[in-house]
Order: C-alpha cells, then sequence, then structure tokens
C-alpha cells in the first residue's frame, strides 16, 4: 500500500514561520528576518512575494527583500493595523507565510547589458535582492546603475549597505525634502537618469515605486531609447488570496498577484494610461 | 553617461553655444550666485554637484534641488529682470562651461535660428523638467499612505 505524505498547500495554508531577526529602518519602518520553523516553502525568487500572516490580526503581501536559503527577508512599512503589528515583531514571534507568488525580476535578461536600478520609497525593498544578485555576479553583467529616490534622508532603506553598493556600482541617491545634514542630491528620481552610465540601446530597467514614478521613470527610460520590451516594473494593486482567484489586484486582463507584480513597460503602460482600472 | 543639456542639443547648435564658452572651476562650498542677484552668467556643471537654494527666515537656506553633471546652472539670465531666483552653493568641487549671459543673449538676438533652438532646449530640458520634477514633488509620492494602493490594511 502507497503511504501518502501529508501534504500542505503552500498557497492557500499559512506555514508557520519564526522571527529571527528585526530592525528598524526608519520611524514607520522595519526589516523582519523570518525562518521555517518546520518544512520551509518553495525558494522564492527577487521580485516575488509572500503573504506573511500576522496571527491574530490579518495578512497583507510582502515581497522578499532578502533571500538566503529558507530565510526570507520583508520590509514593512506601518500603514494599518496588519502591517503596523508586522513592523513590531519582535525575534522568537511566530507569523504565517503563504507564497511564494507571482513573478520574478528576469535578472538574467540583463546578461552581457547594462543594468539600470530604480528604486522609488520602500519600492527598493523587491529590488534589494535583484541588486544583490548583480553584486554577486558583476562579470555577467555590463555597468551596474542603482538609482534610489527617498522622501526624506531618514526615509531611506539599507543605509548600512549603501556604501558597499556605491563601491561595487553606479548607485545615486536622491531625497524630495532634505534635512540640514543632507549632502547629497535633492530632487525627483529620474533626474539621476542623466548621471547613470548606460547604454540605452543595450540595456535593462528594473524600476518599482509609487506607480506616478513608475509612469515617469519609464517615459524617461522610453524616450532615451531603451527598449520598453527590456524595461521591467513591479506594479501593485490589493494583493489578497495570491493565487488568482480573488480578483482583487485585477489590472484589465492581468491578476497581479499571479500576472504580476514584475511585468515588462510594453504589457503595463497601456493599462496604466486607463484612468478606471 | 548620457551626455546632458549639451547632448541635447544639435552638433552644430552646441558648437555655437561652445564658442562662448570658457572653463572655469570652483572649490566645494563655495556660493555661485545669490538669490536676487544679477543672472549675468550662467554655466554648464562637467562634473560636480550644486544646491539651489531658498533662503527662509529662521532656516538659513533650504535646498530645494540639486544640479549635477551635465546640466544647465541658471535660467534666470534669459527673462527680464535677469535676477536669480535661487540661490547656488557647491556641494563638491565643481568643473563647469561658463557663459557671459548678456553676450549670449546678444548672440541669440543677431541669429534668431540658433536662438530659438537654444530657448526650446533650455525651455525643455531644463525649465520643463524640473517644473514637472516640483510637481512631481508636490504629490509626495512616497509620503505616509502615499505608496500603497487599496484598502490600508
Amino acid at each position: 500500500m502507497t503511504v501518502i505524505a501529508p501534504r500542505v498547500c503552500v498557497a492557500t495554508v499559512p506555514v508557520p514561520y519564526q522571527v529571527v531577526e528585526c530592525s528598524a529602518e526608519s520611524a514607520d519602518t522595519a526589516t523582519i528576518a523570518v525562518e521555517p520553523v518546520a518544512a520551509p516553502l518553495p525558494a522564492f525568487a527577487p521580485g516575488q512575494f509572500a503573504m506573511v500572516y500576522a496571527f491574530g490580526v490579518g495578512d497583507v503581501p510582502l515581497s522578499v527583500c532578502g533571500i538566503d536559503g529558507h530565510r526570507l527577508t520583508h520590509t514593512v512599512r506601518s500603514v494599518g493595523a496588519t502591517s503596523g503589528a508586522l513592523r513590531s515583531l519582535r525575534p522568537g514571534t511566530r507569523v504565517g507565510v503563504r507564497g511564494p507568488f507571482g513573478t520574478a525580476w528576469d535578472l538574467s535578461s540583463a546578461s552581457g547589458r547594462d543594468l539600470v536600478v530604480v528604486a522609488g520609497g520602500i519600492g527598493l525593498a523587491p529590488l534589494r535582492p535583484l541588486v544583490h544578485g548583480a553584486l554577486a555576479a558583476p562579470e555577467r553583467y555590463g555597468r551596474v546603475n542603482v538609482l534610489i529616490g527617498a522622501r526624506t534622508p531618514g526615509d531611506l532603506l539599507y543605509t548600512e549597505e549603501l556604501p558597499r553598493w556605491r563601491a561595487d556600482t553606479r548607485t545615486l541617491v536622491t531625497v524630495d525634502r532634505p534635512d540640514a545634514t543632507w549632502t547629497g542630491d535633492v530632487g525627483v528620481v529620474t533626474a539621476l537618469l542623466d548621471r547613470a552610465a548606460f547604454d540605452p540601446s543595450s540595456s535593462v530597467a528594473f524600476v518599482c515605486g509609487p506607480e506616478v514614478m513608475i509612469r515617469a521613470t519609464a517615459r524617461e527610460l522610453v524616450h532615451r531609447g531603451v527598449d520598453p520590451d527590456r524595461i521591467r516594473v513591479s506594479l501593485e494593486r490589493t494583493m489578497h488570496c495570491g493565487t488568482g482567484h480573488c480578483g482583487h489586484c485585477q489590472l484589465g486582463p492581468l491578476l497581479l498577484c499571479r500576472d504580476g507584480p514584475v511585468v515588462t513597460w510594453t504589457h503595463a503602460q497601456p493599462l496604466l494610461s486607463v484612468r478606471e482600472l | 553617461m548620457t551626455d546632458g543639456f549639451l547632448g541635447s542639443l544639435s552638433p552644430t547648435l552646441r558648437g555655437w553655444l561652445l564658442g562662448f564658452a570658457h572653463e572655469t572651476s570652483f572649490p566645494s562650498d563655495i556660493r555661485i550666485f545669490d538669490e536676487g542677484g544679477e543672472a549675468d552668467r550662467f554655466w554648464i556643471v562637467r562634473t560636480g554637484l550644486i544646491a539651489l537654494d531658498v533662503h527662509v527666515p529662521a532656516r538659513g537656506p533650504v535646498v530645494v534641488e540639486t544640479v549635477g553633471d551635465g546640466e544647465l546652472l541658471g535660467w534666470s539670465w534669459l527673462f527680464e529682470p535677469y535676477q536669480w531666483h535661487l540661490g547656488a552653493l557647491t556641494r563638491t568641487a565643481v568643473q563647469a562651461y561658463e557663459f557671459d549671459a548678456p553676450q549670449v543673449r546678444a548672440a541669440m538676438d543677431e541669429d534668431p535660428a540658433a536662438g530659438l533652438a537654444l530657448f526650446r532646449a533650455i525651455g525643455d530640458q531644463v525649465i520643463g523638467r524640473r517644473l514637472k520634477s516640483a510637481r512631481t514633488r508636490l504629490l509626495d509620492l512616497y509620503g505616509p499612505r502615499a505608496y500603497e494602493s487599496g484598502p490600508v490594511r
């Protein structure tokens, strides 16, 4: 007689993970690392997201901002009850995790090409593992540019990593509202494209941030000659089930939890120009 | 690296404009011009970073934008009363092409085709972009609750 091992449906049943590390990024944002209590979820890829459950409160979609074996890292900004509860977690706390969901950044498509990574605000979180991937194998790519925009210097993420990024890539950072200590750039992130080092005809771009910022950045990239098929953007709608069933994340013909969040600008551009979507 | 403002000009117009340029440099933390001062020069930054600021009583100079490699520094010289709207302070050592504004204005009048082309380039590449930038920042895109779509959870 064949014994069938119990199988957990990772898409619909939260798998217990334990918070093993947490660090404050800013007043309202923290990065938490979680590890599986028992069997891990399938491997995540940069750009994908998990539904992370704060028991007794609710679950929210969180992009992976770090992947180290079975350890997942997420950056969460407190904007409501669930995200507030997750931001305040301490090591040892258990959470439920479902995933991996959605499409990933296709870093292999950038092989041999210049890389332009453009992040706005907390949009840097899903791009972080992509930058890590590029830093791990710099010989595979041409020039690597990381352009980061934030509201204030205090809102910048992963500040302890930026010196290394600056050493190995062309990393430029700008803020909308400087304080007295800020000596860097001030202005919108698209302005940094002027100082990025890339050949538009053979570059691949990865963009994540507020939708208005994504539209402005993609338009600038196309204006400079980057092929819309080689511009990947990460879109956000209300992810809920993560399995393409509930329809909360619908954007025209796409269910972003399944067909996104990462799509090419060729696909995204006509959808984002329709207000009703 | 893209070629900045000069790269946006046709080769002919670029050569015409550079005919009025001389190279200059500034050390870090030097005020190039003050808000309200006479806008009798302008620059195209080759390397370096410059903060544009506004003096706010009790707060001192507040930086509203920065200008870096390849960008045009100053367009108040193009419009009467030829006074700077903002101040400019170097944040790093700067190398730049410097232009005598009255000389360039006179040349634009003498060669209206070149003048119009330069005017359009400044309108599109400098004034238009900075207006778009200012409007975008007014949206406070990265502000609390501005990024997330859908119900807050």
